[in-house]
């Protein structure tokens, strides 16, 4: 059983009223792209914010990811809009 | 330190005079001062507030800084960004290169900054007279980005 740490930053945080949440991987979850749709299964706002039109940064062990990217136990994975600093 | 994330401000004078000492290899020094502007997207803006994934931001600027270093010959590179609240006409971002010649120093410098827009996980949200809002990026940066691709790098 993979348990990963979630991280929300930004729009994601305030619009979902969640900073950070530990989730066991739920069966056919096994990448970063999975994990993302499993959020948006949640229905309500999750829907809205990871549907898969909204452009939805995914970093795994502070590295970007790409969707195919295989979650681990322990990982840290954070969702995030893109980014707007500079 | 060749990379900080701060709330401070910096100056750069004092940065580049560290960042130089005792080298006199250096003949090129590159710099480019980000500062908070009074307007955006058509309308007015009092104040910034910008945050960021501690951890990873230091992370992901050390490795912009280390790929720029890759791909010219640079003595020395410095990357200091603000977090936190900030006004109109305050610095944000700072980046400094040095290089034996100004190409190299140049071409780093931007190309820093590029990816530092595109990577870095920065964000930030403006008070407007309408409210707060978070800003959108830009597919300006992304294509700015775009062009230190291998095959397009100068």
């Amino acid at each position: 059983m993979a348990t990963v740490e979630i991280l929300y930053f930004a729009r994601l945080r305030e619009a979902l009223g969640v900073e950070r949440e530990q989730l066991m991987l739920p069966a056919g979850v096994g990448t970063a792209g999975q994990l993302r749709a499993y959020l948006a299964s949640r229905g309500g706002t999750w829907q809205t914010e990871f549907d898969p039109k909204r452009p939805v940064r995914i970093a795994v062990n502070q590295d970007l990811a790409h969707a195919g990217d295989p979650l681990a136990d322990g990982d840290e994975v954070a969702l995030f809009p893109p980014v707007t600093g500079g | 330190m060749p990379v900080r994330v701060q709330p401070e401000d910096f100056d750069i004078s004092s940065e580049i005079h560290a960042l130089r000492s005792g080298r006199s290899d250096v003949g090129a020094i590159a710099s480019f001062i980000g500062v908070m502007r009074d307007f955006n997207d058509g309308s007015g803006v009092t104040e910034l507030t910008l945050e960021h994934y501690p951890g990873m931001t230091e992370k992901s600027l050390q490795g912009i800084v280390d790929e720029a270093r890759s791909r010219w010959p640079l003595q020395d590179a410095l990357v200091v960004h603000r977090i936190g609240r900030m006004l109109p006409a305050d610095q944000i971002v700072l980046v400094v290169t040095l290089s034996a010649h100004r190409e190299a120093a140049l071409a780093a410098c931007a190309f820093i900054m590029d990816y530092l827009k595109t990577r870095a996980p920065f964000w930030k949200k403006e008070r407007t007279p309408a409210g707060e809002r978070w800003v959108d990026a830009r597919a300006s940066d992304d294509d700015a980005a775009g062009r230190w691709q291998p095959g397009e790098a100068a």
